[in-house]
């Protein structure tokens, strides 16, 4: 019998533990190298929305289609981690009334079952509801517990035998005669000791540092870490998502998650996303933002307040595409060296696609 | 505003004996006590090893003692405390093996926590205390939401008998067995939690309740969990089969 092929994936986010997951179905012998712990990054920190696609349905049709055809298997392969109650789109003012026939129609385009009630009945569905809203869209939204989203993967995986290296840290790649990549050195944190792993095939899914990752290859990966403010209050006053009924933007979505809300996000860029230090001004805003939507959380206290670094990519790239909301660079096309791809982009809820997608291309390097 | 503070947390190499550093960190001190671990990390020592995810305490990662007491680290405001120019002392939570600095080994919790089938969403109503005011009224239970316990191990770290003995099964898989059998209680429960291991080993100090961060309370759990216990016993001598 041949010997199996061996991935070695560096991150364990999301997209490195679905990752793993699916090779570990193809066959494939996986070691998951991470720095940290499961979802330290940016996954952990994630919002937790498990979108519909309502909110890309306008702008960004191919999004939305493939977040509501994620959003249904999740719910279906992940349940025990998904608080499933639906979403709410509220209209507030005259501008969101405008949107409201594109978003409407967006929606059947993309096939993401909503229903348009009135005001009065969003009300008594949710009481805590700014009472001054003029429409309201119901959507099929759900909120996951980001960890254990990523858990849920990893425990799969791991059951299918992937082994999950957390606190090694990748130190140097190590190149064979060839110019090529052959594996990595890790520095494995509890003991201090440097390990050296040998793989076909070394997948960077280090999301927001995939830039930082990759330089140590010598290969240029122009990632803009770009982050977001989150706020957590302590009192859950909705039991549904609810969104802004409007072009995605800031502030727009108030999430219910355990016993609290989460007001999010805001956008800005940084150099280093290892430590992005948390803007009061962000949070202030966030507060507004909240307030808006639902003017309860005057009442609450804030419980918590966080930055998650998005992995935006920069434009004008050479690599390959294989959907417009994540990108996979195959390093032999671009550089000439073999045995490295580098995955980034992406959101949670198509983690699971974006995981298929990139096993495929690894399959058919191999 | 800026405040320095002397951030002094435990260190431990596998294998090694533990020891203290001490690293000056200027924060807000509205920021939480995560953020300036995380800090000393990113600027000072990136030897050091600590457990977070998701910075708002709904993942349980980050649970570690701050001054002797257990806290979600991520939810901790500085100023709470510690005062400017403060020490600030973090180190690992108890009655877990250590694997190193402040990340200890909490997968005997997990394994206890597969053993009772505890499920992380819940109906709304069933996801809440029994005693808690009345629930709003539009929280019907059609309602799902993920529940209370985020598993951050921090009552088994504070339980005193956890410390005494490693074969407790622990406040936290306590608890979760009382949340599971609220509706009926199983066989395959029953076996966990009526031993000397499992319920009866509570003594009672609640210190599970007093340092759990997500108002699980585990201790009036255990106390439940037992009346159930001795209800079933009661009930099985008096049926005939």
């Amino acid at each position: 019998m041949p010997t199996l092929p061996h991935a070695i994936i560096i991150g364990a986010g999301f997209t490195g533990c679905a990752l793993a997951h699916d090779l570990a179905l193809r066959g494939f012998q996986v070691s998951v190298l991470e720095r940290g712990e499961i979802a330290s990054g940016t996954s952990g920190r994630t919002h937790g929305l498990l979108h519909s696609g309502a909110r890309y349905c306008v702008n960004d049709l191919e999004a939305a289609i493939e977040c509501i055809e994620e959003n249904k298997i999740l719910r279906k392969i992940a349940s025990q981690c998904i608080e499933y109650n639906g979403g709410l789109f509220i209209g507030l003012n005259d501008a969101d009334l405008e949107y409201l026939p594109k978003f409407l129609a967006g929606a059947e385009t993309c096939q993401i079952s909503i229903e348009q009630i009135s005001p009065e009945k969003a009300l008594i569905l949710e009481p805590n509801l700014n009472p001054a809203l003029l429409a309201a869209v119901m959507v099929p939204d759900g909120v996951f517990d980001p960890l254990r989203l990523a858990l849920a993967f990893a425990a799969s995986a791991a059951e299918n035998g992937v082994r999950f290296f957390p606190h090694h840290e990748v130190q140097e790649m190590v190149f064979d005669g060839g110019g090529n990549i052959g594996g990595v050195t890790a520095l494995n944190k509890h003991t201090g000791n440097l390990y050296e792993f040998r793989g076909d095939i070394t997948i960077n899914a280090t999301g927001a540092w995939a830039g930082i990752l990759a330089s140590l290859a010598g290969v240029d990966v122009p990632i803009i870490p770009t982050p977001g403010v989150m706020v957590a209050y302590d009192k859950r006053l909705v039991n549904r998502v609810i969104n802004r009924l409007a072009e995605p933007g800031d502030g727009d979505i108030l999430l219910p998650q355990r016993r609290m809300v989460v007001i999010g996000t805001t956008s800005f860029e940084v150099e280093d996303p290892d430590y992005i230090p948390l803007d009061k001004n962000q949070i202030n805003q966030m507060y507004a933002c909240a307030c808006q939507l639902v003017p309860g959380i005057a009442y609450a206290l804030q419980r918590g307040a966080y930055v998650s670094a998005r992995p935006l990519i920069k434009t004008k790239m050479v690599g390959r595409s294989l959907s417009r909301t994540f990108k996979c660079y195959d390093h032999k096309e671009s550089e000439n060296i073999e045995g490295f791809v580098t995955i980034t982009g992406g959101k949670a809820t198509t983690c699971r696609i974006m995981a298929e997608k990139t096993a495929d291309l690894v399959c058919s390097k191999l | 505003m800026v405040w320095t503070i002397e951030l002094c947390i435990a260190r431990q190499k596998a294998g090694s004996e533990r020891h203290y550093q001490t690293y000056q960190i200027e924060i807000d001190p509205d920021e939480y006590v995560l953020d300036a671990v995380e800090k000393a990390w990113a600027f000072y020592d990136r030897s050091l090893t600590f457990r977070h995810a998701c910075h708002h305490s709904t993942c349980g990662a980050c649970g570690m003692l701050v001054n002797g007491v257990e806290k979600l680290t991520c939810i901790t405001p500085i100023r709470s405390v510690v005062q400017d120019k403060g020490r600030l002392l973090i180190e690992p939570l108890r009655n877990f093996p250590i694997l190193s600095d402040l990340v200890v080994d909490t997968s005997s919790m997990f394994n206890n926590l597969n053993k009772v089938s505890f499920n992380q969403v819940a109906s709304l109503p069933a996801a809440c205390l029994p005693y808690e005011s009345e629930q709003p009224e539009h929280a019907h239970p059609e309602y799902e939401r993920l529940v209370d316990c985020i598993e951050c191990g921090m009552c088994i770290s504070a339980c005193p008998i956890s410390l005494t003995s490693s074969d407790y099964i622990g406040p936290a898989v306590l608890a979760a067995a009382q949340h599971e059998s609220i509706q009926s209680l199983s066989p395959r429960i029953l076996e966990v939690v009526d031993n000397k291991n499992g319920v009866w080993r509570c003594h009672s100090a609640y210190e599970c309740s007093a340092v759990c961060p997500s108002g699980v309370e585990p201790g009036w759990r255990i106390m439940k969990m037992r009346q159930a216990v001795i209800a079933h016993r009661i009930k099985s001598f008096f049926s005939s089969d």
